[in-house]
């Protein structure tokens, strides 16, 4: 009987403090969330924002050597140069107040705003701003930026409130590439870790692959953003992010897949744009097959854009023809979307044609932390098993393919999203000319070669324009790569918050972001 | 029925092992099955048949390509078997033959093969594994030969021990009386008694290879998507179970826990038939 | 004395291996500029950094430079992040060894009064209903354990916001709350095998001769399993927890991807795909500085628990 109560006692003893454990814990738990994150009730407990981000700010804060496309996309709220993108694709004037250019088209003199501050308290003045553009010359890691400043010739302090610019050519480009040049105090050394810039938002701190915190900067020059303070919070796995928004963890998360904003809380809404990347299967024209332009095309006409947009994106997506995408509503033209439609009978043809009737095996490289070019990929294998060409999707490391892929040029297809570093047209389009570095295809073409250099050696916007779409067309004719969508952007928003604006560039302006409860 | 005393002494019937063997032949069957035959072709899609729960025409429901999860979880399982298989294979072959060597012989060469054991198995192998996988990348061979490696000190470990256990015994001293080599008497006297212990040594390891694969799997470095392995599938499954579209990993993972379970229910029950030593 | 040093000199080469072993693993699969550049830069620029960062230098000599740097208590720098990497892994440490700790003590205050009570009444109903869940749970993977936990508590009943991690610094108790479930799902499997072996450890001892002795100068079952059998049947569970405890760090690894804990597994992951050399090297070798501290520290408490090896 004794032994009985006190196995009895044991097991209850066991028990509760199993079941102490969890309530507590628990409580806990649920108690820390309300009081850090505004979710559920909509109405925020302070004026705070907390934004879930897919990639950590993991490589250098510097404006001028920061590399990741997530990285830019945020500190754009803590750097700005003389003009600014704003949502529509036009500069506008920033540090800048104006700007008077030369009748040669040569010389820019640019009139800085008076009062601005840097994020340290120091002002802004001449001095900073032609550091700024000599830093940039020197250092940046972007190829077009630092190519577009190899012909500044010079710029001068003229007084405490103007510079000039000078450059070797005239580029109408020109105000594109300011815009890339962020203002940074002379003389502070610590960018890369520490930004120090002018924007709306200061760099408060960042804790790896947790978060990287953002405070309203008080003495902007311009107008104030809304919200007092932005936590990025970090969510590497795609599942993790999910989960988070499950939740309510976060207020708002950019670049969702359709099927990721799914069956969310009541509390989110959702919108679309899109990614402004050209996400294409890139082919390595200088490797065999590929090098044969029937075997390019018949891969154009084996594969079903609009099957792969209801496959990986419920139909979302915008079909791409060339290497432009429609944000860019000047160059981009819509007729090359349906140069190749979907036609497996004049693939095979053509195939045969190339001395391939029975098709080929291939392999499809992409790198695997990006979820929609895996899966695109792995249903463009699909498709073009239909045709008789074996693909074989193999997953690669985001750094192996860019030494392997990118760089090594070693590989046969692969799917990727190029984005566009500036608003040029260049931007996409240079890269495919028959000497650049950043050429991974190897594709050549005299005839694009020079409809480029023809395009950037004239200034007026309309021949230039013409220019650069007959450039796009002998992209899609010679069919350098299938090109398939400019990717849906999902954002999912709390809907208590207003202000949210798509760019075409890859940024996340947050000064706009309130809460309107 | 009067209460045992010791767990380990062979009830009448041995559950453990006839539950895990008819577990494991059900899986292994499926498994062989699917190698021939599947209810529809695991890569093909279908965009109007897309996330559908579990359903007549598709026992598991579909994937967000619509492809069939019962399909694919049939050649996942292969592809799983298949890892574990040969890694149990290498280390189970070549941990025997290190462990009977050192444990026989002894000497130098034993404290020295031993202490290169002990470094390895001092380090949680999924990071060494990790470590090494960084190296030679993704893919299916890759990962059979980096666990095949791992796995071979706790084969040898076992087998040292009885075989320095089973050096001293009579048969052996008679048979080396006999002038019986020491290979010969490694091989043709020695081994067949360590069945015993090296049989539930075998499952377990079979366990931790199926344990392993899916673990590295799951991490995005395990096979590629080519050969989806049920460890990937449940990794993508994980997505759907937070839209409230639970079955696609609930079916995955439970397949993973059938096929650990039958090889934990068998090594059990193999240990409970041997006699105490 | 002779048996810590032959543990000393394993360790030492154990720590060898593995940092030769990481060392190498970067240099064939190829250094981290490429991605520290990102895709607008040329192949002059990727160039001009690996040259910079010491990468066209022959291996042995990085090798020799990141060994004596590191015995000099320098890690160096991250190359991704630009920060010291002792810094950056210092932050990290303390959730996942808080995390470990969680699961260790969960695994020990579950395991010994289960396994206890499961000796208790062998073959009674309480101890085949522990038997057969103990199978059932040996079974499930902890990441699949990771899945169920946060679709049934962080899901269905709301007792975690899933995502929602707090550091240390900012709300210990929070901190401690969102742990919980992650540590539940790395301790489930050991814990399972702890009973088993528990169990059939004290059946064992309860089964040698000093006990037929004690029941024969009149102890009850119960003096004989508190009063003898208890103390020599947890020898052998403290041997199988130290080997649990580095399951439970490998497990950490992966239940902090499912739950995103930021820890030091997630830092390792992230750090092996962008090629952040110095990171990585550095967590490995902490990790198995940690792993051998705790086989020592069980060691210290097998010769406690043990007067034989005391008295000799």
């Amino acid at each position: 009987m004794r032994t009985r109560t006190l196995a009895l006692f044991l097991s209850a003893a066991v028990m509760s403090t199993a079941l102490c454990g969890c309530g507590g814990q628990g409580t806990a738990g649920t108690g820390s969330d309300g009081a850090n994150t505004s979710q559920t009730g909509g109405e925020p407990p302070a004026n705070e924002l907390t934004v879930g981000i897919a990639q950590d700010l993991g490589d250098s804060l510097d404006p001028f050597t920061m590399t990741a496309a997530g990285t830019r996309e945020i500190l754009f709220n803590v750097y700005e140069g003389l003009y600014k993108p704003d949502a529509s694709g036009d500069f506008i004037p920033a540090l800048a107040e104006d700007c008077a250019i030369s009748e040669d088209a040569l010389t820019y003199t640019f009139t800085l705003r008076d009062g601005v501050q840097f994020h340290n308290g120091t002002a802004m003045d001449a001095e900073d701003v032609v550091y700024s553009f000599n830093t940039c010359a020197a250092t940046s890691v972007d190829s077009s930026l630092s190519a577009a400043l190899a012909d500044l010739v010079s710029a001068d302090v003229v007084d405490e409130r103007t510079v000039a610019v000078t450059l070797a050519a005239p580029n109408s480009d020109f105000l594109a590439y300011v815009s890339s040049v962020y203002v940074v105090p002379d003389d502070y050394d610590g960018q890369t870790t520490a930004p120090v810039g002018t924007g709306p938002f200061r760099f408060v701190s960042r804790s790896v692959q947790e978060n990287v915190i953002l405070e309203r900067f008080d003495r902007y020059w311009g107008e104030a953003a809304k919200v007092d303070k932005v936590t990025c919070k970090i969510y590497e796995d795609g599942n993790a992010l999910m989960t988070a928004l499950n939740g309510g963890a976060v207020d708002l998360v950019c670049h969702l897949t359709t099927s990721q904003v799914q069956g969310l809380g009541e509390q989110y809404q959702v919108l679309e744009g899109t990614m402004n990347l050209v996400q294409a299967l890139y082919l390595n024209n200088a490797a065999a097959p590929f090098d044969d332009v029937r075997v390019r095309q018949a891969l154009c006409y084996a594969v079903d854009v609009d099957a792969v947009l209801d496959l990986t994106a419920d139909g979302h997506g915008t079909k791409l023809g060339s290497s432009m995408y429609p944000a860019f509503t000047k160059y981009f033209d819509d007729s090359l979307t349906d140069l190749y439609p979907h036609d497996p009978e004049k693939a095979r043809a053509l195939l045969a044609e190339a001395g391939y009737p029975d098709g080929f095996s291939m392999t499809i490289t992409v790198p695997s932390n990006y979820t929609p070019h895996v899966d695109t990929a792995l249903v463009l294998a699909e498709q073009l098993a239909a045709v008789g060409i074996q693909a074989q999707v193999v997953e690669v490391e985001w750094n192996t393919w860019l030494t392997d892929v990118y760089q090594g040029r070693n590989f046969e297809t692969t799917v990727v999203g190029f984005d566009a570093a500036n608003l040029t047209a260049n931007a996409l389009l240079q890269r495919w000319t028959s000497g650049a570095g950043k050429n991974m295809i190897s594709f050549q073409s005299s005839e694009y070669d020079a409809l480029l250099e023809q395009a950037n050696a004239i200034t007026d916007d309309g021949d230039r324009t013409s220019l650069f779409r007959q450039a796009e067309r002998v992209l899609a004719e010679e069919a350098a790569n299938v090109y398939i969508q400019d990717l849906a952007d999902m954002v999912v928003i709390n809907k208590s918050l207003t202000g949210f604006q798509f760019y075409p560039l890859y940024v996340l302006d947050l000064s706009q972001i309130a809460w309107t409860a | 029925m009067k209460k045992r005393l010791s767990g380990r002494a062979a009830g009448p019937t041995n559950w453990f092992l006839y539950l895990g063997a008819a577990i494991t032949l059900v899986m292994a069957a499926l498994t062989v099955l699917g190698c021939f035959w599947t209810p529809y072709d695991p890569g093909a899609m279908d965009s109007l048949s897309k996330a559908l729960p579990p359903c007549p025409a598709h026992w598991m429901g579909t994937d967000n390509f619509g492809r069939d999860i019962f399909s694919r979880a049939l050649q996942g399982m292969g592809a799983t078997l298949f890892i574990s298989l040969c890694v149990v294979a290498i280390s189970g072959a070549a941990g025997t033959a290190i462990g009977a060597v050192t444990g026989y012989f002894g000497g130098w060469g034993d404290e020295i093969l031993m202490r290169i054991c002990d470094a390895i198995t001092a380090f949680p192998s999924i990071l060494l594994a990790l470590v090494i996988l960084a190296i030679l990348g993704p893919g299916k061979w890759n990962v059979i030969g980096v666990l095949g490696i791992l796995f071979i000190p706790s084969f040898a470990r076992v087998a040292r021990g009885e075989f320095a256990r089973c050096r001293t015994l009579n048969y052996v001293k008679s048979a080396r009386l006999m002038g019986a080599g020491p290979w010969r008497i490694m091989v043709r006297h020695i081994l067949p008694n360590t069945a015993p212990v090296l049989l539930p040594a075998v499952s377990i390891g079979f366990n931790n290879a199926v344990l392993a694969e899916a673990s590295m799997s799951f991490l995005g470095i395990g096979v590629g998507p080519a050969d989806a392995s049920l460890g990937r599938m449940l990794s993508d499954g994980q997505s759907y179970l937070l839209r409230g579209l639970p079955w696609y990993a609930l079916c995955v993972g439970g397949t993973i826990v059938l096929l650990i379970l039958g090889f934990s229910l068998l090594g059990e029950g193999l240990q409970r038939r041997k006699p105490a030593f | 004395m002779k048996y810590l040093i032959k543990k000393l000199c394993t360790l030492i080469i154990t720590l060898f291996i593995l940092s030769l072993l990481a060392f190498s693993a970067f240099s064939i699969i190829g250094d981290p500029a490429a991605s520290m550049l990102g895709t607008n830069a040329t192949p002059e620029q990727v160039a001009q950094l690996r040259h910079e960062l010491g990468f066209d230098r022959p291996l042995l000599v990085q090798y020799g430079d990141w060994l004596s740097g590191f015995l000099r208590g320098d890690m160096g720098t991250s190359y991704s992040y630009s920060l010291p990497v002792s810094g950056m892994v210092l932050e990290k440490l303390p959730t996942t060894f808080v995390l470990t700790l969680m699961a260790l003590a969960l695994n020990v205050a579950a395991a010994i009064p289960l396994g206890i009570a499961a000796a208790r009444y062998a073959g009674g109903l309480f101890d085949r209903v522990v038997t057969v869940l103990n199978q059932v749970i040996m079974s499930i993977p902890p990441f699949f354990t990771g899945i169920l936990l946060t679709c049934l508590f962080g899901l269905v009943f709301r007792l975690f916001t899933p995502g929602a991690f707090v550091s240390y610094a900012e709300n210990p108790w929070g901190f401690l709350g969102y742990l919980f479930f992650p540590a539940l799902s790395i301790a489930a499997p050991r814990t399972a095998m702890t009973v088993k072996l528990l169990r059939s450890s004290i059946l064992e001892q309860l089964g040698q001769d000093y006990i037929r002795t004690a029941y024969s100068r009149g102890s009850s079952r119960t003096m004989a399993l508190w009063g003898h059998a208890l103390r020599n049947a947890l020898i052998p569970v403290i041997t199988f927890t130290a080997v649990s405890v580095a399951e439970m760090v490998a497990g950490s690894i992966v239940v902090e991807q499912v739950f995103s804990v930021p820890g030091i597994g997630r830092l390792l992951l992230a750090s092996i795909s962008s090629r952040d050399f110095p990171v990585v090297q550095a967590i490995v070798v902490i990790l198995a500085l940690w792993v051998a501290a705790v086989n020592l520290l069980a060691d210290v408490l097998y010769q406690y628990a043990d007067p034989r090896i005391r008295l000799s």
